[in-house]
């Protein structure tokens, strides 16, 4: 394949998917996001990257967002730009009110944290921006991650 | 949609001659792999299995629920006093756990053979 760069196509193409908030179903976003990074010439670590963020930011989404409402649905938003791809991961929750404290591995084996609450430490070690945005009437939040070709360079 | 988690339990020795009881973990670690993961690991002899070694190399698939799951098992065997390893992460959950701080918890080894020489 030539990859998306190389294509003669709008600046952003995107792509679009639709999970059930069922566990699970996070994988199908990952590898939709793991396909486009690597048309879009990714190096493999940073598909890696990219994977686990979306894959946690799915994961809130079903689970804190949409609170397991099997009714509602998390929307994936691919949009692949010249040298980044953005993904937004929207579901019908209020959105996030605070960010967590950075894990501590520490307080956590003395019992003082809970072990899990890493998901959105990982996103945003992961990715090189990610911003979390509640949506109007406490409806249609997301969280917005981007990844960029040349971090490597910078 | 997640891959079942297996676990299967073997009792090795350490070239240095000390018992080491494998968890060969298989399929997806997720919040639904709690009773492989926990499970596997409370079923071993607290007063013999004092090195556990964890065999991630079947793994494709760990998420942040998966790497709870390794911390409360890190607890459990941190008050029971014993030690656990583990071997056969790819090069990006070995930064994950990293990230996360599990190393200063469980020493990380790339083979099982690596693993089985430093214990």
């Amino acid at each position: 394949m030539s990859g998306l760069k190389s294509i003669d196509a709008p600046k952003s193409t995107t792509v679009e998917v639709r999970l059930p908030s069922k566990m699970g179903f996070e994988k199908v976003a990952m590898s939709t996001a793991s396909a486009v990074a690597k048309l879009m010439g990714f190096p493999e670590d940073r598909v890696e990257d990219l994977k686990t963020a979306v894959a946690e930011a799915c994961i809130n989404a079903i689970e804190h967002g949409n609170r397991l409402n099997e009714k509602l649905s998390v929307d994936v938003v691919l949009s692949a730009g010249v040298d980044s791809l953005e993904v937004k991961v929207i579901d019908d929750g209020k959105g996030m009110t605070k960010q967590p404290a950075k894990p501590d591995i520490d307080r956590k084996m003395h019992g003082e944290e809970d072990p899990r609450g890493m998901g959105m430490f990982l996103i945003q070690a992961l990715v090189d921006e990610a911003e979390w945005v509640a949506g109007a009437e406490g409806k249609s939040s997301y969280v917005r991650l981007v990844i960029r070709l040349d971090k490597e360079a910078e | 949609m997640q891959n079942e988690t297996k676990a299967r339990v073997e009792q090795l020795a350490s070239p240095a001659g000390h018992p080491v009881s494998v968890l060969r973990f298989e399929g997806d670690i997720a919040s639904t792999s709690k009773d492989a993961v926990l499970g596997s690991y409370q079923a071993l002899p607290k007063e013999t299995s004092k090195l556990v070694l964890l065999d991630f190399s079947k793994v494709d698939y760990i998420n942040s629920s998966g790497i709870a799951l390794v911390i409360q098992m890190l607890i459990e065997a941190s008050n029971s006093g014993q030690k656990v390893y583990a071997f056969g992460l790819s090069a990006h959950f070995t930064k994950v756990f990293t990230m996360v701080g599990i190393t200063k918890y469980a020493g990380l080894f790339a083979t099982q053979a690596e693993a089985l020489a430093a214990l």
